[in-house]
């Protein structure tokens, strides 16, 4: 794994594309917490889970960038809307959506990632990963998911049915506690 | 490709959702903020998987894990936020304070928060303050609702005896 590795001067194609893909990530997870809308808060964070599924696939792992589309950006972000249109948010520009502690936020978040980036890339600057395609597609996923990881597969599914039942219960409004 | 790429990319992106989760004051906000954190470690998880070439493909399938109950978590968190809506007619992290102190002390820190803290002291922390609350949004809201909101509010209004 740590046998010549290339140098960083001379980026692949893949790295770029990887970088690319990453600063829009990031750049659209920035604006998720800083926009002054709502619901441009949801679509940015569409674009920032697209973006993800992009880095997945040059990551070569095809199968959890669709799973990352279909139910991320297809889900989860419709579920978001949903809570954002149900609990009545204004659509245009709100003011109060930041909390008084911003500037504390933004010094905790500041030295998370100065300590995080130091610390990764100190302890992986050598680290490199030949990309071969093949190794993520579904078809080794799912032989790996049903072979090797069936028990956590059904008790995931158990977990599913019961937030599922208790996502009912709690937003239904006739039934009452005893 | 370096492996240093994606775990500073996914560094970055668990820092920002620190910053939304610290700063941000609507509920549904913070939720989106802890997707951003749990897609960092989504990231970081297949990056690893690749570089070290799992034969059981422990990253990806936990990953694929992690987006289930990422599910499962913002379901029952927005439902939590719609019952939290349902009796309060807000959802402000902030003005959620029922299992604060019953006479909070005056915040030392400055901005934003001292001006509204007299308010919040004086207000009992009782039940009637939600029923206030809510009595007071709902004489306000039929001002301007559409058709659809109304039918669905008087339909609320039929549910709760």
């Amino acid at each position: 794994m740590n046998e010549a590795v290339p140098s960083y001067l001379s980026p692949s194609g893949q790295e770029i594309v990887f970088l690319l893909l990453g600063a829009v990530a990031v750049g659209s997870a920035l604006l998720v917490v800083t926009t002054r809308r709502l619901v441009h808060a949801a679509l940015w964070l569409v674009v920032c889970f697209g973006a993800l599924a992009g880095c997945y696939l040059v990551l070569t792992a095809e199968f959890v960038a669709w799973v990352q589309v279909l139910i991320y950006v297809g889900a989860v972000i419709a579920l978001l809307l949903f809570g954002i249109m149900l609990t009545r948010a204004p659509i245009g520009p709100s003011t109060d959506l930041d909390s008084g502690n911003r500037l504390v936020a933004a010094g905790v978040a500041v030295a998370t990632a100065a300590i995080l980036v130091t610390l990764v890339v100190d302890g992986f600057r050598t680290a490199y990963a030949d990309l071969s395609p093949g190794q993520g597609s579904a078809e080794a996923i799912g032989g790996s998911v049903f072979r090797n990881w069936v028990l956590p597969f059904e008790a995931l599914s158990v977990l599913l049915l019961a937030a599922l039942i208790g996502a009912i219960v709690l937003s239904r409004t006739d039934i009452r506690g005893r | 490709m370096h492996i240093v790429y994606p775990a500073v990319v996914a560094a970055l992106l668990f820092s920002i959702g620190v910053y939304g989760v610290l700063a941000r004051r609507n509920t549904i906000l913070v939720l989106m903020s802890v997707e951003l954190m749990l897609n960092a470690v989504n990231l970081n998880l297949v990056a690893f998987d690749v570089w070290l070439r799992d034969r059981l493909h422990s990253g990806q399938v936990l990953t694929l894990f992690v987006i289930v109950i990422a599910a499962a978590e913002v379901g029952v968190g927005l439902a939590i936020v719609l019952a939290v809506f349902r009796n309060r007619r807000m959802i402000d992290l902030d003005d959620l304070r029922d299992l604060a102190d019953p006479a909070p002390l005056p915040s030392p820190d400055g901005d934003g928060t001292t001006a509204r803290d007299p308010a919040r002291a004086s207000e009992p922390e009782t039940a009637g303050t939600a029923e206030a609350r809510r009595g007071g949004a709902d004489a306000a809201r039929p001002a301007g609702v559409s058709p659809a909101e109304h039918a669905k509010a008087t339909r609320r209004g039929e549910a709760i005896p």
